[in-house]
């Protein structure tokens, strides 16, 4: 029999979630106060998850490596979240939802997740509103809706360009309410370095206390992963620079599988590189392509300011390529399509690694508008884009002043420079329909699990999917598996396997300080992203991520006998918890190549130069390759395929066409 | 450009710290701050010494982990931006810079240029929330809400949680950020139910920390990188004299 079983409930679609949820085993309330859940990380994920489960009676421990579990990563993301509300009536529905997800992650996500995710949607909705999230309204005082990422409805909910902080900060007020009652116990500057199994079951972590440097060992009767993505790999992108993915690396090196390694997204608009000292990427939000157009040069190399450059002598690529969708296509065509343009020497800026997202045809068009709206005649240019800068402004200043704050460069005359860069990872520990890893008693929830993304994420459905395994998903399932342990007492923690565990991490601590090379943490996870990014990144063939695999190891060969960690183990060591997280990258950007490689067609943002049609467009191959990778670790760089069959019985894959 | 840095070095809580000078070379005006600390501490360790350890962690302006006093002032000389969006534009070749954490008797010293800001989540914990479970909530859309009072119940929850209204403050009182978690839900029909509670107990919860009195000076929304207004800590006075009345 094969190793996995995804657990998914028998019966019709639509009604799998709510048969499941009547028909799950329960604890009673006597016994959830026995029983004792560790959650790491204070994400959407951790946060809903730690405060829901201290709410129904369980005794949780939470853990974050910032300051404040209001730090969490979430606090970044801009543009919203997606709920199918239906608050537009324009025709939006669960199923719509759905199946925008589904074709959206291009046929390689689970039917059941992802309908139960569209399902739950609206309650997140509901929640968030209780807690006071502000979320943006109109002037009759309803919640107000956006389009994003393309689809044909308004499902969007947003808060200003500051959803995910705005989310997040609800989410951390109902943890910060269970922490003062005493439900939740909070570990923050903390960070979890090993995960502590006995008779195969998950049973606790090691974590570090960040300032005083001891280690720790905490018991639970479950573990939950909800650590955030491993985008940070790549060392550019977006995400905050403390992201990593040592705790769901450690939890697959103690059995849980790795799903879909390979699937990364790299979102279309964001800030280029400006120099060798960058240290991380800026988002420029997606709400940007509503208006802004996208183009180059049709001259390479021309050396003409952008506002300087006439008309004829633009080549709006998007809109010549794909006349339906325009400048509004999912971010894989996208980001691919400007990748191309600047690979063929059409780029822009001095690095010739950007393209253009000019704002100034909105302007004019907002400025018309407006000038109609006030009844002004014979409104001279000036007028009219001075009206136009108005709405603009009101729609996207913010984002307008985070790049000129960045670039040193005014958008309003200037065209934005922009280039595609690393932001989500679709992969990530493997789960069943319970968020239950490989591992029993194991769970991953948010963006560390594979998701319900499939090969590519829309956007405004992080968010979704992050509250809806923590608020909605988890306290049922884990029931499923806890109802048959509340005849376990709390393991004391000088049980072997937690003394062995720590001495684990002990000893990989004490090997950092005793290598003395010459060169710094960062050196390594430099060169790591260059290797990802040129050979792993957006366009990915056989010769490239074979050498990619060999260069990857030599790199971790080199660093274990040449990386300098200074200070000491008892302090607080940024170097030392950099030092970690790279070890792990180091690993886990091999198991991304051998995954890679695997996947000989392309799909979402995987793109495999291999198979591409004719007009150069990704193409699928779902006879070979309709499955989840889920990848067993063996020993470091070695891994065994597991695959589970993805189904479709509602929705039937067609290839994806924006043209 | 080329800088002289005197830096706050300070081994851990327990140990008295002092200003360091280092000097950095061909800084790009390009870099942010953060990323002129990063050229810095990649020179320290290759000389085999202990880098400046500072706390930074989104460089996007909106986590709120970053936390410099620069010359002075809180995230620097630029308005209404942190430390991490603070761009080396800002200042001239052969400028000196003196750079130190956050000064509180409730923010105390960890090391270097890290600051303990856990008394603000106990602020919260004592009840920046509203009480709801998961799972009762009613639909979204029953209850509408005047938009001027969605809009700058908006603007005070975008408060970042960074403490420069508490380091710039030279009572250093911390009204401004728990009159913004106050002021966000007391505007909101949702919130309105716990508002006299909340607000007596964030307050008490605030003079427990060691937190100073507001004596008026608005030193902190000049320096708040999120223009979180005065106007909340006049709304939050008046929501606790309600309260004590009632
Ligand atoms: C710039 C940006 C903009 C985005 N915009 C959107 C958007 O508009 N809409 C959308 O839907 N999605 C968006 N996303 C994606 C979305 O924000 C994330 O996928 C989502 O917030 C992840 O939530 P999470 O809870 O899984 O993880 P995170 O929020 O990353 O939280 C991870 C948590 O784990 C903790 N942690 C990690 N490792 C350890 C360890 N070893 N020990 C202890 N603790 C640990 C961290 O401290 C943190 O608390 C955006 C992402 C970025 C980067
Ligand atoms: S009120 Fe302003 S300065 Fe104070 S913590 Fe909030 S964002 Fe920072
Ligand atoms: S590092 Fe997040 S606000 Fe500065």
């Amino acid at each position: 029999m094969s190793k996995i079983d995804s657990k998914i409930p028998e019966g019709q679609l639509e009604e799998k979630w709510s048969k499941y949820k009547s028909t799950v085993p329960l604890v009673n309330p006597a016994n959830k106060r026995s029983i004792e859940i560790i959650v790491v990380g204070s994400g959407l994920a951790g946060a809903s998850a730690a405060s829901t489960l201290a709410e129904l009676g369980y005794k949780v421990k939470c853990f974050c490596f910032q300051d404040s579990p209001r730090r969490a990563h979430s606090i970044a993301a801009q543009g919203g979240i997606n709920a199918a509300k239906n608050y537009q009536n324009d025709g939006d529905s669960t199923f719509r939802l759905f199946y925008d997800t589904v074709k959206g992650g291009d046929y390689r996500a689970r039917e059941a997740n992802v309908y139960r995710l569209a399902e739950v949607s609206s309650n997140i909705i509901d929640q968030c509103v209780a807690q006071g999230v502000p979320l943006a309204r109109e002037y009759g005082g309803l919640l107000s809706n956006r389009s994003f990422g393309g689809t044909q409805v308004q499902r969007t909910f947003y808060a200003a360009g500051q959803t995910g902080q705005q989310l997040l900060l609800g989410a951390y007020s109902a943890l910060e309410r269970q922490i003062g009652l005493g439900n939740v116990q909070m570990f923050s500057r903390h960070e979890m370095l090993e995960v502590v199994k006995i008779d195969g079951k998950a049973r606790g972590i090691i974590a570090r206390d960040l300032i005083s440097g001891k280690l720790e060992r905490h018991f639970g009767h479950a573990v939950l992963i909800c650590s955030g993505g491993y985008g940070n790999v790549f060392y550019l992108s977006t995400n905050a620079m403390g992201s990593n993915a040592t705790a769901a690396w450690k939890a697959h090196k103690q059995g849980a599988f790795f799903g879909n390694p390979c699937f990364t997204q790299i979102h279309p608009t964001c800030i280029p590189v400006s120099g060798d000292h960058q240290s991380k990427l800026t988002l420029m939000s997606e709400s940007l392509r509503n208006d802004g157009r996208i183009w180059v040069p049709k001259q390479k190399d021309d050396k003409r300011k952008g506002n300087e450059i006439p008309e004829e002598e633009r080549d709006y690529y998007l809109e010549r390529r794909y006349p339906a969708f325009g400048n509004l296509v999912p971010r894989d065509v996208a980001s691919r399509a400007a990748k191309e343009r600047c690979d063929a020497g059409f780029g822009v800026g001095a690095s010739k690694m950007a393209v253009y997202l000019d704002f100034a045809a909105a302007i004019e068009r907002y400025g018309k508008q407006q000038i109609l709206k006030l009844g002004i005649d014979n409104a001279s240019a000036a007028e009219i884009r001075k009206h136009g800068m108005d709405v603009v402004k009101e729609k996207y200043g913010n984002l307008f002043d985070m790049y000129k704050q960045i670039t040193g460069e005014n958008p309003y005359d200037m065209p934005m420079r922009i280039y595609p860069a690393v932001h989500y990872t679709m992969g990530g520990l493997w789960v069943d329909y319970n968020l239950m890893t490989s591992v029993p008693g194991l769970y991953a929830l948010g963006e560390a699990n594979f998701s319900d993304h499939g090969a590519n994420r829309l956007g405004a459905s992080a968010l979704m999917q992050g509250l809806a395994d923590g608020y909605f998903v988890i306290p049922y399932t884990i029931g499923a598996y806890l109802s048959a342990e509340i005849r376990v007492k709390a393991i004391p923690t000088d049980h072997e396997a937690f003394v062995a565990a720590e001495k684990k991490v002990q000893d990989t601590i004490t090997k950092f300080f005793a290598i003395k090379g010459t060169h710094s943490v960062d050196h390594f996870h430099k060169k790591l992203g260059k290797i990802m990014w040129d050979k792993c990144g957006m366009a990915r063939n056989e010769k490239g991520l074979k050498e990619a695999i060999q260069e990857i190891r030599q790199l971790r060969e080199e660093f274990w006998k040449d990386v300098r960690v200074t200070g000491g183990p008892d302090e607080l060591n940024p170097e030392l918890e950099k030092a970690g997280r790279v070890a792990d990258f180091l690993e886990l950007g091999e198991l991304m190549c051998i995954d890679a490689l695997q996947r000989n067609e392309s799909c979402g943002g995987h793109f495999r130069e291999e198979s591409q049609t004719e007009d150069g467009e990704a193409k699928r191959d779902d006879n070979k390759y309709a499955f989840v990778a889920a990848w067993e670790f063996k020993e470091t760089g070695s891994f065994e395929l597991h695959k589970e069959e993805l189904n479709f019985d509602v929705v039937h894959p067609s290839q994806r066409s924006y043209k | 450009m080329n800088l002289t840095l005197k830096v706050w070095r300070q081994k851990n809580a327990k140990e008295a710290g002092n200003l360091v000078s280092y000097k950095v070379q061909d800084i790009s005006e390009d870099m942010s701050f953060l990323e002129m600390f990063d050229v810095l501490n990649e020179q320290l360790i290759n000389k085999g010494e202990e880098p400046i350890a500072f706390d930074h962690d989104c460089r996007e302006g909106i986590c709120g982990m970053c936390s410099m006093f620069i010359n002075g002032q809180p995230h620097g000389p630029l308005r209404g931006v942190t430390t991490c969006q603070l761009h080396m534009r800002s200042f001239k070749d052969g400028d000196t810079i003196v750079v130190e954490p956050w000064r509180a008797k409730a923010f105390p010293v960890v090391k270097d240029l890290v600051v303990d800001r856990s008394s603000f989540d106990r602020i919260i914990a004592s009840g920046g929330f509203i009480s709801v479970n998961a799972g009762n909530a009613q639909d979204a859309n029953n209850i509408p809400i005047p938009k001027p009072d969605a809009d700058k119940a908006f603007d005070a929850a975008a408060c970042i949680g960074c403490g420069a209204c508490v380091a710039t403050c030279k009572n250093s009182s911390a009204m401004l950020f728990v009159s913004a978690k106050v002021s966000q839900l007391a505007l909101l029909p949702q919130g309105k139910i716990e508002a006299s509670a909340r607000v007596m107990e964030m307050v008490a919860q605030m003079d427990k920390e060691g937190f100073g009195n507001c004596s008026n000076t608005g030193a902190c929304e000049i320096e708040c990188p999120k223009g979180i207004s005065l106007e909340n800590i006049a709304r939050m006075n008046r929501e606790f004299y309600v309260a004590k009345l009632k």
